[in-house]
């Protein structure tokens, strides 16, 4: 705020108050803590590091040539498996956490309890990694695509409903009020306030998480949760760096595909 | 699967504290070189040429999941923390590195000429004109990432690259489900924990 | 004038080939005073003050300054030359994100270190003389406040101060006051005409308001369609002679 005019003498001048020196000051200190104590005592190797360019070279070496002979009979109805997987995943996903998303905005569900509650189905979504989700379904419903989806699904539940219910809190009160005021029952303030304003968040959302369910999906095989991940895991286990090779080149086509295809309809839709 | 066993909690103990120390560093060095990266990917600033070649790197480093370029380290430098957070360097590199440079694009150019017109040198320019503009949003993105480093953290073991992960695969391995449910609970609490440091330290930095 | 602060030779500009936007344009401009530069909208006024300062690459021609050409620097040279030349915006063109004081302080970035610049370490005198013109726009204790926290005027206050705070040799001004109102537009150009005065600093200034031209410039340049039409002091701007920069005359009346 606007102090009196300053006097003749010499005036000091600081980017920041004392208090928001000593924070910054001791966020610096425990960034540069945390990565001397961490870098103390990570069991750190030399010689693997020192030979590490070279073993890299020899892996992309034996990779080559790329066996693309390998692809329809090995690879591409797992690529076609991994799609699925992060499409269903991302669609049970988005079903299950639109209503929690809902109990989880405030303005839209004015019980604290009920959003806290929310908050922690969607803090835990978040919190197991989609490759734990994956073992957990494996232990239920045995190793394939189905302990696959529902891995993705519950992890990006968490995700969507975060980011849902963000959006939902950023709706303009305006309209919603206006609804409310003429007495318009819960069910139609939800579908002519809120989902106008949201919409575009909405896709948006789910959008961003289908790319990274495509992403994703491609690792769950690796802990026997079906897709690509299983053609990967085998090539490996058997050192068939050849076929390793055009696993990769087919998972990084995909993402590369997902994240064009995402970028025009989100041009479209948005 | 119920109630957890935390016999072993020494041992969980020490695979979370690798795991956060592989996060740390992954964290510590990707953003070190997620900076300079982002920036000159930023077609707003940047020759053609040079942005292209750090956009080809970003594309690169996003390419692959984590756990898959952590598999591809195992195998070339061995088993070990040391994969573990070279992985999680690259995807840092990526994730940051892609955001930072969309961020630095959209940065207003008439604050720039303001600052240039002074006769500023090129890093004069960029440390009062273009980082006062993308930095909240810079230590939104590490925040994140950081965030992102402590659950992937918790994964690389799987594969063999050091931390929670590797007792976690064993102990399903071994159907010990009980022990399993003690070191997910355990994971959940770092990474909430994480969270919570990461949102301090943005409201700290104005992010 | 032998030794005008500003001698522009010749000075073409073409954004597209062919296409001549400045054509042919010699003006000098005096150590003393403020020049301003009218004309209808396109005819190149903002083009032309750019060029000075190489905001904007000139085509064809010479603008000499402190007896450099700047149109053949580059690099550190034109750096140097910049931080003789001050310049306020019509959109202020501050960094919303940083304070008052650090907006002032960027005056000086071309005489301080990147990483000091980095660490806000200036040099003492250099803060003193930035309160100092603070004080002297009427900002005294708002150096804390940051730039998007201000109103247009006081916006435009602190480009004036930054503008300043380079020391120039010269004051460019592309219609500083376009985006303000009426009784804040006479404040801010009383206030540049005053502290340019007080700092003899010569200023040239484009402006679409041709009464705010007439009051506070002591020389008045016409452009319209890139070449100068008229020259001269503000009792010497005619209705005839407006009729001729802006053509028609229905709008005179
Ligand atoms: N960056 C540019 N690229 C191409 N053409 C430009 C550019 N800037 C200006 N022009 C063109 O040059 C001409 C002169 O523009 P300039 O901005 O110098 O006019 P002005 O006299 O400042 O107009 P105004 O009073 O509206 O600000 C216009 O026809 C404009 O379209
Ligand atoms: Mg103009």
């Amino acid at each position: 705020m606007p102090s009196a005019p300053g006097s003749a003498a010499a005036r000091a001048w600081n980017r920041f108050t004392p208090a928001e020196r000593l924070a910054r000051f001791a966020v610096y200190l425990a960034v540069v803590a945390a990565v001397v104590v961490s870098a103390a005592t990570v069991e750190f190797i030399p010689e693997f590091v020192y030979d590490a360019p070279e073993q890299m070279r020899d892996l992309l070496v034996r990779m080559w040539p790329v066996d693309f002979a390998h692809y329809p009979r090995g690879v591409h109805a797992a690529l076609v498996e991994t799609l699925h997987i992060a499409s269903l995943g991302t669609l049970l996903a988005v079903a299950l956490a639109v209503p929690v998303g809902l109990l989880a905005a405030r303005n839209v569900t004015p019980v604290p309890a009920l959003n806290y509650l929310a908050k922690l189905v969607l803090v835990s979504s978040r919190s197991v990694n989609s490759l734990v989700w994956a073992l957990l379904f494996i232990a239920v419903f045995g190793p394939g695509a189905l302990a696959g989806t529902l891995a993705i699904a519950f992890r990006s539940i968490g995700f969507v409903g975060k980011l849902f219910a963000e959006a939902c809190e950023e709706a303009h009160p305006g309209t919603i009020e206006a609804l409310a005021a003429v007495g318009a029952p819960w069910a139609s303030i939800l579908t002519h306030g809120y989902w106008p304003q949201v919409k575009p968040a909405f896709w948006a959302i789910v959008l961003l998480r289908w790319d990274i369910n495509v992403r994703e999906s491609a690792v769950l095989g690796l802990v026997g949760a079906g897709g690509i991940g299983v053609a990967l895991n085998t090539a490996i286990n058997l050192f068939q760096w050849n076929r390793v090779a055009v696993v990769l080149l087919a998972i990084f086509a995909v993402v590369i595909a997902a994240e064009i295809l995402v970028t025009q309809l989100r041009k479209r839709l948005i | 699967m119920l109630p957890p066993n935390f016999e072993h909690w020494d041992a969980i103990l020490k695979g979370l504290k690798e795991s956060l120390e592989i996060a740390v560093l992954a964290s510590f060095f990707g953003i070190l070189i997620a900076l300079p990266v982002g920036l000159l990917a930023a077609r707003n600033l940047m020759p053609a040429w040079v942005s292209w070649s750090a956009r080809a790197l970003i594309a690169a480093a996003r390419a692959f999941h984590p756990v898959i370029v952590a598999i591809l380290f195992v195998k070339a430098i061995g088993f070990g923390a040391i994969a573990g957070i070279m992985a999680l360097v690259v995807a840092s590199v990526g994730f940051i590195g892609k955001l930072f440079a969309e961020a630095v694009e959209e940065i207003s150019l008439k604050q720039l000429e303001g600052v240039r017109a002074t006769g500023a040198s090129f890093a004069g320019v960029i440390a009062f004109g273009v980082l006062p503009q993308v930095l909240p949003r810079f230590i939104g993105f590490s925040t994140y990432q950081f965030d992102s480093n402590v659950r992937n953290s918790t994964m690389v073991g799987v594969v063999g690259a050091g931390g929670i992960g590797a007792p976690l695969f064993v102990a399903f391995q071994r159907f010990e489900y009980d022990v399993v449910c003690a070191i997910i609970l355990a994971i959940i609490a770092v990474v909430f924990l994480a969270e919570v440091i990461s949102a301090r330290v943005q409201r700290i930095f104005g992010a | 004038m032998a030794q005008a602060a500003l001698a522009i030779r010749n000075l073409s500009k073409a954004y597209a080939p062919g296409q001549f936007v400045l054509r042919d344009l010699s003006l000098e401009v005096a150590p003393r005073g403020v020049t301003a530069i009218i004309g209808p909208s396109g005819s190149g006024k903002s083009t032309l003050i750019r060029c000075i300062n190489r905001l904007v690459e000139p085509t064809a021609g010479a603008i000499l300054f402190e007896g450099r050409d700047l149109t053949r620097l580059k690099g550190a040279e034109l750096r140097r030359a910049r931080a003789r030349i001050g310049m306020v915006f019509q959109e202020y063109n501050l960094v919303e994100r940083l304070t008052v004081m650090e907006n002032v302080l960027t005056g000086r970035l071309a005489y301080v270190s990147p990483l000091k610049a980095w660490l806000r370490r200036f040099p003492p005198e250099d803060i003193e003389r930035a309160f100092r013109l603070l004080d002297e726009v009427g900002l005294s204790g708002y150096e804390r406040q940051r730039a998007d926290s201000l109103s247009g005027g006081q916006r435009q206050r602190v480009g004036i101060a930054r503008a300043i705070m380079q020391q120039p040799r010269l004051l460019l001004a592309d219609e500083p006051t376009s985006s303000l109102d009426p009784k804040t537009s006479v404040e801010i150009m009383t206030l540049l005409r005053d502290l340019a005065a007080g700092h003899a600093i010569p200023v040239l200034v484009n402006m679409h308001d041709v009464e705010l031209a007439r009051r506070f410039a002591d020389r008045i340049v016409g452009l319209a369609g890139g070449a100068i039409v008229f020259d001269g002091p503000p009792h010497a701007l005619s209705d005839a002679r407006l009729a001729g920069i802006y053509g028609g005359e229905s709008w005179l009346h």
